[in-house]
């Protein structure tokens, strides 16, 4: 079982930081600096990235959740856990990058903005997750409430999005241009949103990993 | 499932509450508190208060109803009395729906209570505004209710019970909040229907969602 | 539910278990049961505590799920088929699932309610000795007969399978033998009977057979018969040393 993990491990990592470089090189050096923003604009090339892997995380998180509840098999709840967890580091990653790009730009750490209240509301909803996780003894009855939790949080997540849009867009005019993006910045976000995707892949293999052989430890600890 | 059941289970426990009736004067007291401190805190200018009405108006149900909603499965620990709910025939979805419509009756009752108290201190003009009040705060409260029972039953035999509790449900409805809030206080403003419609829609579309998702979800919750 | 409805649910009596278990994290509460008792057959539970009694009957009651194994209750299986056990099981538990703040009536109401039976209330009241005490709140009741108003709640569900954990707890003579009536009625109507206990005397009276469970196994299952009472008491001893040791 885990021979064939490992075997797949290895190049995972090589193409992951290969993948990083590369995304790290386009986004500091390929690529010209924004117009308006300036170098601090390069950030994106993280943020971005960062933002999308979480929302992938967290939709394996409800994946995991659903099969766990559906076949009790522990394989589920081990990918629904490592998600989780990879997922809010890079929600926090996230929202830190989104601070620091927010500072020069708007002149402020934290502003009420859409999106970034949303990915913090997730944030704290898979805190929540995790927290639970742990408070909890029994590791199957753990194990089916977080399920519980990660599903309700995947179908949150809309309402969560719909909602604190129209709290801020009903109030007062998106201060934010969202215009298309320029082809030039097309290719860097590109290279570094798959650059992180794999990041996403390969951490999620080896925190798998690493439940896994806790899941064997219980196991023959239990057999008698 | 049977709609006895649920109305026996829901009656039992307003039966229960009115004999003793401390935890229903308890919560009312606290709410009142709530009002009175953001008084305090936001005052004393009263352009700011009537600003902030509606929100504070929120804050303060929340934060009884976190009291409240805890008390529903707090009753069902002495004498094992939650085991003997789950010994008797029938769907266990009735135990969830029997618990909510509890829950939600109770506050209701509450808040009922609560706005008189909210007219007094904050000078707002209840009377023109009452039928759209009632409805966002009954949209709402079940919204509330309906993730806040499932995740009482979740947290009911945890030690941390107190910190827990609140920590999971408070990001989960955030957008009932908003949207109770602007619907509030879109109907104070006598702006009408028109504004306060959307909010509404989506405080029922979230207890559509979240009430049928809680159902399916709570045998999972109680099973052992 | 009309009288033949009750009859052939009791009808479904029986109760078979396969190689059943329930582990808690990393130790095992029930290791192995293998188990078959036919309708109108009486099984008495003995065993230390901790020794997974309990956790069984809660098994039976569908209250836990099983980590291992297979079994059939009252004709539904274990693991599927839940609501159908329910419909025809009681478990006299630990705990009297009574609720303080409500009457007497009030509490067996409830159950009724739950059980969704419209049952003759007054008649079982009077059975268990509570008729004068309808009106009065379950808080200002002695224990004694608090386990007698949980009895009732038992009667009222008409099980084809009846578990009783520890029943002669807190009894007076006068319930103990409202007890053990009972249970002789449910066995003579086809139902099923396991009853956990430590009252060895009691139980082998109340039962046709006898089994003992050490560290979730059981050891010892035979018929209960005249003389055999001493069998038993040296079985149960050496079995608990066994386990202890």
């Amino acid at each position: 079982m885990t021979s064939g993990g490992s075997r797949l491990v290895i190049p995972l990592g090589v193409a992951t930081g290969a993948a990083l470089l590369t995304g790290l090189y386009t986004g500091l050096v390929g690529a010209p600096a924004d117009a308006v923003q300036g170098e601090v604009q390069r950030i994106m090339y993280l943020h971005v990235p960062t933002v999308l892997s979480a929302y992938l995380a967290f939709t394996v998180v409800f994946v995991g959740s659903v099969g766990y509840l559906l076949t009790r098999r522990e394989g589920w709840d081990i990918l629904a856990h490592a998600s989780a967890e990879i997922g809010v580091l890079f929600t926090a990653l996230t929202i830190a990058a989104g601070a620091i790009w927010g500072k020069p730009t708007w002149g402020a750490w934290w502003t009420w903005d859409a999106r970034i209240t949303t990915t913090t509301i997730l944030l704290l909803i898979y805190l929540g997750y995790l927290m639970l996780r742990a408070a909890v003894e029994d590791r199957a009855r753990g194990a089916r409430y977080a399920a519980v939790v990660g599903i309700l949080g995947f179908l949150d997540i809309p309402v969560i999005h719909k909602s604190v849009e129209w709290w801020r867009t009903l109030h007062q005019p998106s201060s934010l241009a969202r215009g298309a993006i320029d082809p030039v910045f097309q290719l860097p976000l590109m290279v570094n949103l798959a650059a992180f995707a794999l990041l996403y892949a390969f951490l999620l293999a080896q925190r798998v990993g690493v439940g896994r052989l806790e899941a064997e430890i219980l196991r023959r600890r239990l057999e008698e | 499932m049977s709609a006895g059941q649920v109305w026996a289970l829901a009656r039992k426990d307003l039966l229960t509450e009115g004999r003793s009736k401390e935890t229903l004067n308890g919560l009312l007291f606290f709410a009142a508190l709530v009002l009175l401190i953001f008084g305090f805190a936001l005052g004393p200018d009263p352009a700011r208060l009537e600003q902030a009405a509606p929100g504070i108006l929120w804050v303060g149900f929340i934060l009884t109803g976190v009291l409240g909603l805890t008390r529903a499965f707090q009753v069902e620990r002495e004498n094992e009395c939650l085991e003997g709910l789950l010994l008797y025939p029938g769907d266990r979805g009735a135990l969830y729906l029997g618990k909510l419509l509890g829950n939600v009756v109770l506050m209701l009752l509450l808040e009922l209570t609560v706005f008189p108290c909210f007219a007094f201190f904050y000078n707002m003009p209840l009377w023109g505004a009452l039928p759209g009040l009632l409805l966002t705060a009954l949209l709402g409260t079940v919204g509330f209710a309906a993730v806040g029972t499932l995740f009482a039953a979740m947290t009911m035999h945890l030690r941390a019970r107190e910190v827990m509790f609140p920590l999971l449900l408070l990001p989960f409805v955030v957008p009932v909040l908003l949207a109770a809030v602007k619907g509030t206080e879109a109907f104070l403003r006598g702006a009408g229907r028109a504004e306060a419609f959307p909010w509404l829609t989506l405080l029922g579309l979230f207890d559509l969602v979240f009430v049928t998702v809680s159902l399916f979800a709570f045998e999972w919750v109680v099973e052992e | 539910m009309g009288q033949d409805g009750a009859r052939s649910a009791l009808r479904r009596g029986g109760i078979e278990l396969e190689g059943i278990g329930k582990a808690y994290g990393a130790a095992w509460a029930v290791r192995r049961v293998d188990l078959v008792l036919g309708p109108g057959e009486s099984l008495a539970l003995f065993g230390p505590n901790g020794a997974g009694k309990t956790t069984l009957l809660k098994i039976l009651a569908t209250l836990v799920t099983p980590t291992r194994g297979s079994g059939r209750v009252a004709g539904f299986d274990l693991r599927t088929e839940q609501e159908g056990i329910r419909e025809n099981l009681a478990l006299l538990a630990h705990g009297t699932h009574l609720y303080e703040d409500l009457t007497v009536r009030e509490n067996l109401e409830f159950a009724a309610a739950m059980r969704r039976r419209a049952a003759p209330l007054e008649a079982l009241l009077t059975r268990v000795g509570l008729a004068e005490a309808a009106g009065e709140r379950v808080r200002a009741l002695s224990s004694g007969m608090k386990r007698r108003l949980a009895l009732a709640k038992v009667m009222l569900a008409e099980p084809a399978i009846l578990l009783l954990d520890e029943p002669f707890t807190n009894l007076d003579q006068a319930a103990v033998v409202l007890l053990e009536g009972y249970v002789a009625e449910v066995l003579t109507r086809g139902g099923t009977v396991i009853m956990a206990t430590h009252d060895l005397a009691r139980g082998y009276a109340a039962c046709r057979r006898a089994a003992v469970l050490v560290n979730g196994r059981l050891i010892h299952e035979a018929p209960a018969r005249v003389g055999g009472l001493e069998d038993l008491r040296e079985a149960y001893v050496a079995a608990t040393r066994e386990g202890a040791g």
